[in-house]
């Protein structure tokens, strides 16, 4: 018998779950060690952002909020591998991405708080980027169509969306890949694989070994990497982004992580899954790696952190009371965006809700 | 007898048919070991194993297709959207298989399956967690639709639902989930579906609506009530195929009619029954039909949410018009 088509998939790791490098080749970004120590700052600004929610939602301030605990080396290294011009398609708990692209934690407290004003993010490059997926999946072929719109008009710019180890079951991400694989388009598909959607394991999602293999089936370049290292997600980002750049195609990168924290503060996660798992995710997490690396490096040490983190906490607090300030948007703006221009028929119906309203009051 | 809420009455009725037909089988996102994200299939699947509750990749047209190829085959599937926002991939498969099998195949290949959904707002959820759009349903023939605005209803209706042979879209009010208990008789008994229930008798105005908003025009009546007004309330329960005849027998007595629903007014379920009762009760009318609806505008997030709702008092308001107006 002849074989028409073999793969392998490659898994790409430098640092250790203690922080010792597990290969020598380290990638040239590694020798900036003050950009190498920022990356792990705005790690630690994610985890600081996303204990602020959690605390905001306990206290009844924020509605259900999906923590990113966890998935900073993931995220991070997602969003600092992209440039400005790129853009970015996540889905729902993708903070440090965003963090990194200007997205601020007031706007993301706004969403969750039920306020459509946190997906009018302010700063460039998020200004261009799309707003949160809720929808699982869906945002994958809004970087299809974006890469698409990158081709047509010969821009050197490339489409990354972000999904879930579930997300990658969904028609909507097979369906992305495959026309990225068939246009030859610049668009980086980034599986973030937390083992977990909601309740459901990733066992449960497929039979395949690796979820980075789907892209093989749609010709894309594929690989899976340590997504707690951060050197190694940064990594196989920078080279899909190069190639998605030149001309090469697409690529799916799976990034093998763990939710340390609940689906969302709606979930409890004690019902479906045991302690020891979690301890397991906990011995394996992002933070401690990158902090181990920094501090053998000699830039990183414990009265560091702590000045650190108190300019998180002021930072953080800062963005909380603008977030708790700012007024609730007056009823007329549940109409005023639906349409450029408020038709008619529409037109009466917010004089209606503002007639009732005023009669309330 | 226990008191139950609405979602264990959904609990209480999937648990018993399934009990009692090999046949059922129930399927969807975090319906096994997690029971649901509202824990409406709880305790199900330690119950009946792993075969007949089944945890199913992420992906809701994969959960509708296999659905419609389990039911093919004889299966009585019930299939959860984990919320009535993520509905619409399943779509595809409710509206170009589940609903036409039986009749493109003469009787042949049928689909006796339930795709059940928490539907509506008012629950201060996240965005594409709060729709109401059932309308989208009632306009596909081949359906049932079925919405049940009590825990008592909602066993019945649901038991009624997996025994029909042809396929049930069960929406359940999620902001009535838990709002309140009712003594509901495990006895397997089956309300009917296709007619509408009459919930309150009255001789002045007749409010119909559906699903949660029931709350609000039984509230409604009572303001009414207070002063001097008799309203009637219909449960519509099954919108499609509509019992039209207990809402024109009501609105002929009446003379007066207001129609409630959460959905975006134009083209939702409202407009059919104002234009049948136009079609077939005009000259029994005393005075304009009038809607309280969801406005023409996608949900808003939770802090502008309840502004969208029919209120207590929109819905005196439109049967005080139409009282004004005769
Ligand atoms: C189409 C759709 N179906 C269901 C849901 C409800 N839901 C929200 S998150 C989630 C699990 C997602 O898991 P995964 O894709 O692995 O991403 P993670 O949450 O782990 O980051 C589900 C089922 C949804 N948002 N969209």
């Amino acid at each position: 018998m002849s074989i028409a088509a073999k793969f392998e998939i490659e898994y790409l790791q430098y640092l250790d779950a203690e922080g010792k490098q597990v290969r020598d080749d380290l990638p040239a970004f590694t020798q900036d060690l003050e950009y190498m120590v920022k990356l792990y700052k705005l790690m630690m600004s994610t985890r600081v952002f996303d204990a602020k929610s959690i605390a905001l939602q306990r206290t009844g301030k924020l509605g259900t909020y999906a923590s990113c605990l966890g998935h900073e080396a993931a995220h991070v290294g997602i969003g600092s591998a992209m440039k400005p011009e790129d853009v970015y398609a996540p889905s729902y708990r993708e903070y440090g991405a965003q963090l990194y692209r200007g997205v601020q934690p007031r706007e993301v407290y706004m969403y969750w708080g039920g306020d459509e004003r946190g997906n009018d993010y302010q700063n460039e490059p998020a200004r261009h980027d799309f707003a949160w997926s809720v929808p699982i999946a869906t945002q994958c072929l809004h970087a299809a169509g974006s890469a698409l719109a990158f081709k047509i008009r010969g821009e050197k710019r490339v489409a990354v969306c972000t999904i879930g180890d579930g997300g990658s079951s969904k028609g909507d991400f097979y369906g992305a890949i495959n026309i990225a694989g068939a246009q030859n388009l610049p668009m980086v598909a980034v599986i973030v694989n937390n083992q977990w959607a909601i309740s459901v394991p990733r066992k449960i999602q497929s039979g395949a070994p690796t979820l980075a293999q789907k892209g093989i089936a749609a010709g894309l370049y594929c690989i899976q990497v340590d997504g707690n290292d951060i050197i190694a997600v940064r990594k196989a980002m920078e080279d899909a982004l190069e190639r998605a750049r030149n001309g090469e195609g697409g690529s799916v990168i799976e990034a093998v992580t763990y939710r340390l924290g609940d689906h969302t503060t709606a979930d409890d996660a004690r019902r479906y899954r045991g302690e020891d798992e979690v301890k397991e995710g906990w011995a394996k997490e992002p933070m401690k790696r990158l902090r181990n690396w920094l501090v053998a490096k000699g830039v990183w040490d414990d009265a560091k952190e702590e000045a650190w983190k108190a300019e998180c906490d002021d930072w953080m607090d800062n963005e909380v009371n603008a977030y708790l300030e700012t007024k609730t948007q007056p009823i007329t703006a549940m109409f005023d965006y639906t349409y450029a221009e408020i038709p008619a028929d529409l037109e009466k119906q917010r004089e209606f809700a503002l007639a009732l309203e005023k009669k309330a009051h | 007898m226990a008191q139950i809420t609405l979602i264990e009455a959904v609990t209480q009725a999937l648990a018993y048919e399934m009990a009692h037909d090999d046949s059922v089988v129930v399927l969807g996102e975090d319906v096994g070991v997690n029971g649901g994200v509202f824990r409406a299939t709880q305790g199900l699947q330690q119950k009946f194993g792993e075969l007949r509750v089944l945890d199913t990749p992420l992906d809701e047209t994969t959960i509708a297709g296999v659905t419609v190829g389990m039911a093919v085959q004889g299966m009585k599937p019930v299939a959860e959207a984990q919320f009535e926002g993520f509905i619409y991939p399943m779509m595809e498969q409710i509206a170009c298989h589940a609903a036409r099998m039986r009749n493109r195949t003469r009787g042949r290949l049928t689909v006796p399956a339930v795709f059940r959904a928490p539907w509506g707002g008012g629950i201060h959820a996240p965005e594409h967690h709060s729709e109401a759009n059932e309308h989208l349903f009632t306009n596909i023939p081949g359906l049932r639709v079925v919405m049940p605005s009590s825990p008592a209803r909602a066993y019945g209706l649901l038991l009624a639902a997996i025994r029909d042979p042809d396929p049930v879209m069960f929406f359940e009010p999620k902001r009535i989930y838990r709002q309140y208990k009712e003594e509901v008789p495990d006895d397997g008994e089956a309300l009917p579906l296709d007619v509408c229930f009459v919930l309150r008798d009255g001789t002045d105005v007749t409010l119909v609506t559906w699903g949660a908003p029931v709350k609000e025009c039984l509230e409604a009546a009572d303001a009414l009530a207070e002063q001097g007004i008799s309203a009637e309330v219909i449960d519509v329960a099954t919108l499609t195929p509509l019992d039209f005849d207990t809402i024109a027998e009501s609105v002929s007595k009446t003379g007066r009619c207001v129609i409630v629903h959460e959905a975006p007014k134009t083209a939702g379920f409202g407009a059919e029954i104002a234009a049948r009762v136009a079609e077939e009760c005009l000259y029994e009318l005393l005075a304009p039909v009038e809607r309280v609806t969801g406005y023409d505008i996608h949900t808003p997030l939770y802090r502008l949410e309840m502004k969208q709702m029919p209120s207590t008092a929109r819905i005196v308001d439109a049967a005080l018009r139409t009282l004004a107006a005769s």
